[in-house]
């Protein structure tokens, strides 16, 4: 910022690209990306103004949405949906820790890090929902499927951060333990353990989050759960019934946010 | 930390019995939770089939072993429609989310009993509904294309930039807003000169975090009609072309990685 001086207004410095002729540059390829990419659309207006009608009986549902026409459908997606969560967690859980472990550089021998490194980059490589798609294929439409998709993602996820969080560990405490002569085994679970158990289980509860949101997804393709519920409804054009769903769905989520919160905080 | 004298000799525990007790009951429950819904959920799955999944696995893979690269020349225009609906939709949320975000920021809300609460529940809702499942939504309303995927990309991170961004705006220097108060600025320029320098930064690094799982997400919302690739996989997978599907999924992966390592990039030059 230099002195105003008599004459010369102070004008804002930019915040991000210093050099005036990138800035132009960058502005020009992104409105003729712009201009492209919305000369590309196809906006059928014909077709947009025929949906209304359906948009508005929607809204119409989301303001009575009929909860008990498909009461049991709705029970028998939601039993699925949350008993997929909480087994595909817990067993996601387990296995991610082993394979946690490995991937963090400061405890594993470099095979086995390459190895664990691996597992993760492939499990993260791919959305739920195309994974969902293979296992449906080989082991038949339902929850099952939709349990395994879940576990595998988690896998993915979890270990990740948590090789990273061992990574960042105290390396004194690890040090100290060593030095009393432990075992491999009792350096984990006297030195990393307790560093890092507590982000072990935010994370846990965090992801057990994530799992419910996507079983709501991975139905659409027949991994079982709430998803394949609302797809039906949707299908059969039944909107009040697919808001009934959608609605319960944002309320799970919030409980199970605002309460897992309260779990992280407590534990941390 | 509790010394436990058992047999005349002190010995060292890490924690008292009852909290022993109560741990151990914990993990019972877990444990007896997992038991539950495993059985809950298995009580419909046939079991021929899991055990006939060997198989099924060997079968799946040997027809996606041999890809039909001739295939990849159908996929260009999907795939620019795929990037499309992610720039163009996190474009959108943007619009929609920065003024959201201000109406929820503890600190710049207008009205806290009524206007924070409203915008925290857009928020919430846009957050907890996968864009899939918009995306499904928008398909049966406005038909199928790219203009329902990127109204369903939008409607999801709405949410995902506002939180973001409210919390930044939550975390911000209130010193550099007094001083650019105690000038006379106007309620505008306080926002202008006092927030958005110091939120810009965060703003710029949650867009681009957004804009590559959006491309993540756009790459399978054709699966429910919402253009881009998956309408592609989604008419192979209907003919059980699996030679054209591993295409697909290595043209989504090398989009996926090419998208990753681009906000990387403009994420490590920002920050």
């Amino acid at each position: 910022m230099s002195a105003a001086s008599p004459g010369r207004r102070w004008r804002r410095p930019p915040v991000f690209i210093q050099s005036r002729a990138w800035r132009i540059g960058i502005y020009i390829g992104f409105i003729v990306y712009l201009a492209l990419a919305l000369g590309s659309l196809d906006i059928n207006l014909q077709r947009i103004y025929d949906g209304a009608e359906r948009g508005w009986r929607f809204i119409q549902g989301f303001l009575a949405p009929d909860f008990t026409r498909r009461w049991r459908d709705i029970v028998q997606g939601f039993e699925e949906s949350l008993t997929m969560t909480v087994t595909s967690t817990v067993v996601g859980v387990l296995i991610s820790i082993p394979i946690g472990i490995g991937a963090a550089r400061n405890m594993a021998p470099a095979a086995v890090y390459y190895v664990c490194r691996a597992i993760v980059a492939l499990s993260r490589a791919f959305q739920e929902i195309i994974i969902a798609i293979l296992f449906v294929a080989m082991f038949g439409f339902g929850p099952f499927a939709g349990f395994l998709t879940l576990s595998f993602a988690t896998i993915g996820f979890l270990a990740k951060l948590l090789a990273e969080d061992i990574e960042d560990i105290d390396e004194a405490q690890a040090e100290a333990v060593r030095a009393t002569g432990a075992s491999w085994l009792q350096l984990v679970n006297y030195a990393i353990q307790p560093q890092v158990m507590p982000r072990l289980i935010g994370l846990s509860l965090y992801r057990l989050d994530i799992n419910f949101r996507e079983s709501a997804v991975i139905g659409i393709v027949g991994a079982g759960g709430i998803g394949a519920t609302l797809n039906t409804s949707m299908e059969r054009y039944a909107y009040d019934t697919a808001a009934a769903i959608m609605l319960l769905i944002i309320a799970v989520v919030m409980a199970a946010e605002y309460s897992s919160s309260h779990v992280r905080k407590w534990v941390q | 930390m509790p010394v436990v004298a058992s047999s005349g000799t002190a010995s060292w525990r890490q924690r008292t019995s009852a909290q022993q007790l109560a741990l151990w009951c914990g993990w019972l429950a877990l444990v007896a939770l997992f038991v539950f819904s495993w059985q809950v959920m298995t009580k419909n799955t046939i079991w021929a089939f899991v055990s006939d999944a060997p198989r099924q696995a060997g079968d799946l893979f040997s027809r996606m072993a041999n890809p039909q690269f001739g295939y990849l020349a159908e996929l260009w225009w999907p795939l620019w429609e795929t990037i499309n609906i992610a720039t163009l939709g996190t474009l959108l949320a943007i619009v929609l989310s920065v003024p959201i975000a201000f109406l929820a920021a503890r600190n710049t809300t207008p009205s806290a009993t009524i206007l924070r609460p409203l915008a925290l529940l857009v928020i919430v809702s846009s957050r907890s509904i996968n864009s899939i499942i918009w995306g499904l939504l928008l398909v049966a309303i406005i038909g199928p294309g790219q203009v329902a995927g990127i109204l369903a990309i939008m409607l999801r991170s709405v949410g995902f930039i506002g939180k973001l961004l409210y919390e930044a705006i939550e975390e911000i220097d209130q010193s550099q807003v007094e001083a650019v108060s105690a000038t006379g600025a106007s309620r505008w320029q306080v926002i202008d000169y006092g927030i958005v320098p110091q939120i810009l930064p965060a703003f710029a690094g949650i867009t681009v975090f957004r804009w590559d799982i959006n491309i993540r997400e756009s790459t399978v919302l054709g699966l429910v009609g919402a253009g881009g690739l998956g309408l592609k996989l989604q008419a192979s997978l209907n003919v059980l072309a699996w030679g054209q599907v591993t295409v697909i999924f290595v043209v989504i992966l090398a989009t996926v990685l090419i998208s990753e390592w681009v906000s990387a990039k403009v994420r490590h030059a920002i920050i």
